[in-house]
């Protein structure tokens, strides 16, 4: 098979040779000379619809008047207007009368979910199920009290947010700086275990009686004498099993000597009274709910 | 000669091929940077937005030696998705006492620019020392040493003096003050009045719980204050920016 003779005027070259290699002159194909004519009419059109040419004060607008503020805006509005008669509904609902069942309740505690999930899970959990120093909220222990109107309250105000006037408060005293020697905080962490059902008294029982005595001179105002605690100060119950701080004789030694402090952001401002009642439902059918 | 013969002359000169070059790529930065030094609705004007604290300003050197911004941005993006989750999109004049700014593209923790009254400080104390021990699914590295690191405001006034002559409005008297304020900002039993005169909103507290300020103080100041200056309640976007 003998190849075709090459019948071809002779290209063009630039009149470049290396070492017998010619550098052809050869146009640039058409696609791409059309391509790069539509990229150019394509930019004067984008700067004439989308804001482009800067001039002495502002920008041009642009014919379409496009703005991101606007489209961001445009798009929140959108889906506020199709959830807007169950959010409007949520904001103002008493929260007692969400009945199970109903459209209203299963948007409240999927919207909840979604809420809590965002401000809610970096403390108490993914899961709710707290952390060390953060409660538990799947537990039947509440230290402020586990009502849905309790529960809404204490995601309002907070719990000892410096930024609301009206934020739950109370601080355990720091027994360790002047109130009680190093020896009387030992009797009273002795007692302190002996109330609970989990937690290991030293084997030193001698210590208990003692730290009764000092239970009762400097605990009783909030955690009553039977250590059962007070919803109406925080002040956690100390007869069940459940020990926010730790439930170890060291754990416990230390929060008695240096107070703890445990402090929970207000959060009407924040989030909307619809995600504020949300959550509440939310939280108050995870389990421990009143 | 037609233009195409000129432009061999650009094409068989390397040097002015590359001045050539340097021209067109500088009328396009021109173009698109220029304007931004003059426009009046470059940066809009907000209300309540101030300078750092000398506090805030030391936690952010924090922040930025510890390279935070490789994970966390400082821009709410204007998306519907962003604006649920981090709050108000971020405006211009959010960041415009930031040298250098704080913005970033990569998240792989979220987005910072309005943590700041999210979380208590006993929070970001956990969280800064052993983030894992409240985020378990968390990649975050530990950072446990800032707490040790006790800190002294012998510099503060040179980090504002450096800050000052990029363009961030100090005043004489918050020079004078730089180390009594960075001082009265992390002790609440402090005369704070003045303070808080020079810059509203500041937050006054021991953050870290620990005495002695700390970067764990200075950087956790930071933290807390970050996107609380402006009052959204109150603020409308203007629409045309």
């Amino acid at each position: 098979m003998s190849k075709k003779p090459v019948q071809k005027k002779e290209p063009e070259t630039t009149g470049h040779e290396w070492d017998g290699i010619q550098e052809f002159n050869n146009p640039l194909p058409r696609w791409w000379v059309w391509v790069f004519y539509l990229t150019i009419i394509w930019g004067v059109w984008y700067s004439i619809a989308y804001p482009a040419w800067p001039l002495i004060k502002g920008a041009t607008a642009g014919y379409l008047g496009y703005s991101t503020r606007a489209e961001v805006a445009a798009e929140i509005d959108r889906f506020a207007a199709m959830n807007g008669e169950l959010e409007a509904q949520l904001a103002s609902v008493e929260l007692n009368t969400l009945e199970p069942g109903t459209d209203l309740h299963n948007y409240a505690i999927q919207s909840g979910r979604a809420t809590f999930a965002t401000f809610c899970s970096q403390c108490h959990g993914s899961g709710a199920a707290g952390n060390i120093g953060y409660p538990n909220l799947l537990d039947n222990d509440w230290l402020w009290g586990g009502t849905l109107e309790e529960i809404q309250y204490t995601l309002r105000h907070g719990i000892r947010s410096e930024d609301d006037d009206d934020t739950r408060y109370s601080e355990m005293p720091v027994f360790g700086d002047d109130y009680l020697s190093d020896e009387e905080i030992d009797q009273v962490t002795a007692y302190v275990m002996s109330l609970s059902p989990v937690t290991k008294p030293d084997a030193d029982m001698s210590l208990v009686a003692d730290g009764e005595t000092v239970f009762a001179d400097n605990c009783t105002a909030c955690h009553m004498e039977d250590g059962t605690g007070d919803r109406s100060q925080g002040a956690p119950n100390l007869t069940d099993a459940i020990w926010l701080y730790g439930d170890t004789r060291e754990e416990i030694t230390q929060i008695i000597a240096t107070g703890p402090f445990g402090v929970m952001p207000a959060w009407s401002g924040k989030l909307t009274d619809s995600q504020i009642n949300a959550v509440s439902a939310y939280v108050h059918q995870l389990g421990g709910g009143e | 000669m037609g233009i195409l013969d000129k432009h061999v002359v650009l094409e068989k000169n390397a040097t002015l091929l590359m001045v050539g070059s340097l021209l067109v790529v500088a009328v396009g930065g021109i173009v698109e940077i220029a304007p931004l030094f003059y426009l009046e609705n470059t940066i809009e004007d907000v209300e309540g937005m101030r300078p750092y604290s000398p506090l805030e300003l030391e936690g952010r050197m924090v922040y930025v030696r510890e390279g935070c911004y490789v994970c966390h941005s400082q821009m709410i993006r204007p998306m519907r998705d962003e604006v649920e989750r981090y709050g108000h999109y971020s405006l211009a004049a959010e960041s415009q006492y930031d040298h250098p700014f704080q913005w970033g593209s990569k998240r792989t923790g979220p987005d910072l620019a309005r943590v700041g009254g999210r979380y208590s400080d006993e929070w970001h104390v956990d969280h800064l020392k052993d983030p894992q021990s409240v985020v378990p699914e968390s990649v975050m590295p530990k950072y446990a040493f800032l707490a040790n690191r006790l800190i002294e405001p012998t510099y503060i006034e040179d980090l504002m003096k450096a800050n000052q002559i990029v363009g961030v409005p100090y005043t004489d008297e918050q020079m004078e003050n730089a180390a009594a304020d960075w001082l009265a900002q992390a002790d609440p039993d402090s005369d704070y009045d003045g303070l808080l005169a020079r810059y509203p909103k500041a937050q006054v507290r021991n953050f870290d719980g620990a005495p002695g300020v700390s970067e764990m103080d200075a950087l956790i100041a930071y933290m807390q204050m970050l996107g609380t200056l402006v009052d959204f309640s109150t603020f409308t976007p203007d629409p045309s920016r």
